[in-house]
């Protein structure tokens, strides 16, 4: 065992304890790693999706590529309200599906280029004998912009997977947000979510993919979705959009 | 006269600037575009439409009276218990020595030598959240430091807050599973850089009560091992708080978050009436050494807004920092030990960049003290927020000019639970050498007794046996 008592500190959590100081405050190095980390997460923030990418690595589930109402990241940072709403042009063909999924930009383009695509690759095996609608990718969008999504398409649930609002430790967690019966006007508390899905250090692909066939099926059973559905173990983050 | 025996006036106003004639629908409409830019307004779609707009709006707001406040409700009062409270409990007698003044009189007094510490703490029952919200919307960053300066509350529980030429802090050792060692690990880190003197207030990652117990259990234990003079607070809903003391768990103090509407507040899934028999159950205990101040409120502009829950008088949205004022009317009815605005957390779509959110902090300091509220500021950003540690650096020095009971910290400034960037230790350690604040009295003895405060007030870099022993 250490002999240092600010290693023993260090070594028993993530949190950013045991900081070197300079009189009082924080030394060069220190500093330096903080804004290193801020930086990754803005850019995180502000890196714009490339729904090309994201279309290619899905290959023949691709569906098509959609747009919010925002104009730009600027807008999309102030106007939950519009990145909740599909552009008219949006070219979407009304189907019979049992599921939509979308891969949404949300807070963090990174998230999606990193993680979204091998979720679809995990999921849509356990999903036997569902109908499955094409993959939307959706540009400047917030979770609720599913609802709007699956209404056009006739799916009757949504699944939205997410780049979630990135911390300083973790700029590329993907969420993915599950709604029955989806249409405009849903609240968040008619969903469920699964958040923090980044290997190695948050879930991993299958655990995640795990977890939402177990709650879907469960949710077309009950034929809801939220806080009636239970046991999700995970909370719907208080700024989800 | 009871408020609803009173002649409600809900006439228009109406002004000319520049050519222009402008007219305002009624005082909820006129306050909301008379307040300075912020995102969450103009989402509301409550926000002036232009710059000489909101300029002419705060022109026709100077020369309101403020009696005029106890006429006309933004929320009105039929439809909404905060507004029952502000107006059942207001005390005309404190309200005499300004109620000839108008809004823009009140702004001038506020700032005269004649309205001192105690003529200020005197007056606090007496004024109403939307009378200082629009004295507040008259001043620039120097009058929000200079009023609040001057403007003292002080509380007690275990510690004394809010003294003159003290800054306290709530240490916040939040971690995302609720693990014991790692929230000791940030407890003990915090309290070697001399925070936790307003509390040790942990954000549990789940409600579940046995959790909560535990996280109380940890630090009651952690106070009683190290002789400390500190209070604790595990951050969850009232109600849980509520069978927990029914079980005897170590409380110190019942927290809620509150909001400035009946409706934003049953978006909490919180009464006023829950409140207080929470805040009974926690004096019950009479757990304080140097006080009786036994609730925590945490409050924020744009909870309303998010909750869909900011509609006021005519159909129309009430302005997110008036209604911010208007939760520091439901803290001050359960004598409240520490109140703060989280104020950078709820994201760019209520408060865009670092300036508004400088702004915000400050409004949200002067007008919780002007009601008599012990103010404190989780000074804080999101990664999603135009902001960095510039920002937070400014409105910490600020808030330290003007007299701020506590501010929030963690290590390194890095929330782990929450993702978001309050202050660091370190940061409010820096921030009391530059500016001469000290840490709570009671607390500051405990640091010097155990040698973590040197002949010039500095905190050493060293680890006390006692708080090594916590890691053990």
């Amino acid at each position: 065992m250490s002999t240092d008592p600010w290693e023993t500190l260090r070594a028993a959590t993530r949190a950013r304890v045991g900081l070197g100081r300079a009189g009082d405050g924080l030394s060069t190095p220190e500093n330096l790693r903080l804004a290193a980390a801020h930086a990754q997460a803005r850019d995180a923030v502000h890196a714009p999706l490339d729904a090309d990418a994201v279309v290619a690595a899905l290959g023949e589930r691709a569906g098509p590529v959609v747009h919010s109402r925002v104009a730009d990241r600027t807008e999309y940072l102030q106007r939950p309200d519009l990145g909740r709403r599909l552009a008219d042009d949006h070219g979407l063909e009304r189907g019979d599906h049992d599921l939509a999924v979308v891969i949404a930009d949300g807070l963090s383009a990174r998230a999606v280029h990193d993680h979204a695509v091998a979720v679809v690759d995990a999921l849509l095996p356990r999903l036997e004998g569902w109908s499955v609608a094409p993959v939307v990718v959706a540009q400047q969008a917030r979770v609720a912009l599913g609802d709007d999504i699956a209404a056009a398409l006739g799916a009757r649930m949504v699944l939205v997977l997410i780049g979630e609002r990135p911390g300083m430790s973790s700029p590329d967690s993907l969420g993915a947000y599950l709604t029955f019966d989806p249409r405009p006007g849903r609240l968040d508390s008619e969903r469920n979510c699964v958040s923090n899905i980044r290997p190695p250090d948050g879930l991993t692909y299958d655990g995640a993919a795990e977890v939402l066939a177990a709650l879907m099926t469960e949710s077309f059973r009950l034929g809801l979705s939220g806080v009636g559905l239970k046991d999700t173990g995970t909370a719907l983050p208080p700024v989800a959009g | 006269m009871s408020w609803t025996g009173r002649a409600q006036r809900r006439g228009k106003f109406r002004t000319t600037l520049g050519g222009h004639s402008y007219t305002f629908d009624d005082l909820r409409d006129l306050l909301a575009k008379a307040t300075p830019l912020r995102s969450g307004d103009v989402l509301a779609g409550v926000a002036a439409e232009s710059a000489a707009e909101r300029v002419a709006a705060q022109t026709v707001l100077a020369d309101v009276p403020l009696t005029h406040f106890l006429d006309e409700a933004v929320v009105p009062y039929e439809d909404d218990d905060v507004t029952r409270l502000i107006m059942d409990s207001h005390d005309a007698a404190a309200f005499a020595p300004v109620r000839s003044l108008t809004v823009g009189g009140f702004r001038d007094w506020l700032l005269s030598w004649e309205a001192d510490t105690a003529t200020l703490a005197a007056l606090a029952p007496g004024l109403t959240p939307e009378m200082v919200a629009a004295a507040s919307k008259l001043m620039r960053v120097g009058d929000l430091v200079a009023v609040a300066r001057k403007t003292r509350v002080v509380t007690g529980l275990r510690t004394t807050i809010g003294l003159e030429g003290r800054l306290a802090t709530r240490l916040q050792p939040n971690h995302p599973t609720d693990d014991a060692v790692g929230i000791t690990a940030s407890l003990v880190d915090g309290l070697l850089h001399g925070a936790g003197d307003a509390v040790v207030g942990i954000n549990p990652a789940t409600d579940r009560p046995s959790t909560v117990r535990a996280l109380l259990d940890l630090v009651d234990d952690a106070r009683q091992r190290l002789d400390a003079p500190i209070q604790s607070c595990v951050l969850t809903h009232v109600t849980t708080t509520l069978e927990l003391l029914e079980q005897g768990a170590p409380v110190d103090l019942v927290f809620q978050s509150v909001a400035g509407t009946q409706a934003a507040n049953r978006g909490f899934g919180v009464t006023l009436d829950q409140l207080r028999e929470a805040r009974e159950a926690a004096l019950a205990l009479d757990r304080g050494t140097v006080g009786r101040n036994v609730t925590y409120f945490e409050t924020g502009q744009g909870s309303a807004l998010s909750a869909d829950a900011h509609h006021g008088s005519n159909g129309g949205g009430v302005d997110q920092q008036t209604l911010e004022a208007r939760a520091y009317a439901v803290c001050r009815a359960f004598d409240p030990l520490l109140v703060n605005t989280v104020v950078g957390f709820i994201g760019p779509e209520y408060l865009y960049d670092g300036k508004q959110i400088l702004r915000a902090g400050l409004e949200d300091h002067l007008c919780g003290k002007l009601l008599g509220v012990p103010m404190g500021v989780d000074v804080c950003y999101t990664n999603h927020a135009e902001a960095d540690a510039d920002d937070t650096d400014t409105l910490l020095l600020t808030l330290g000019a003007a007299g701020c009971a506590f501010v929030i910290t963690v290590p390194g400034g890095d929330d782990i639970m929450l993702n978001y960037q309050s202050l660091s230790f370190q940061d409010v350690l820096q921030a009391r050498q530059t500016l001469g604040l000290r840490p709570a009295p009671e607390f500051e003895a405990w640091l010097g007794s155990v040698g973590l405060l040197d002949a010039a007030g500095r905190v050493p870099r060293l680890v006390p046996e006692p708080i090594r022993a916590l890691m053990a």
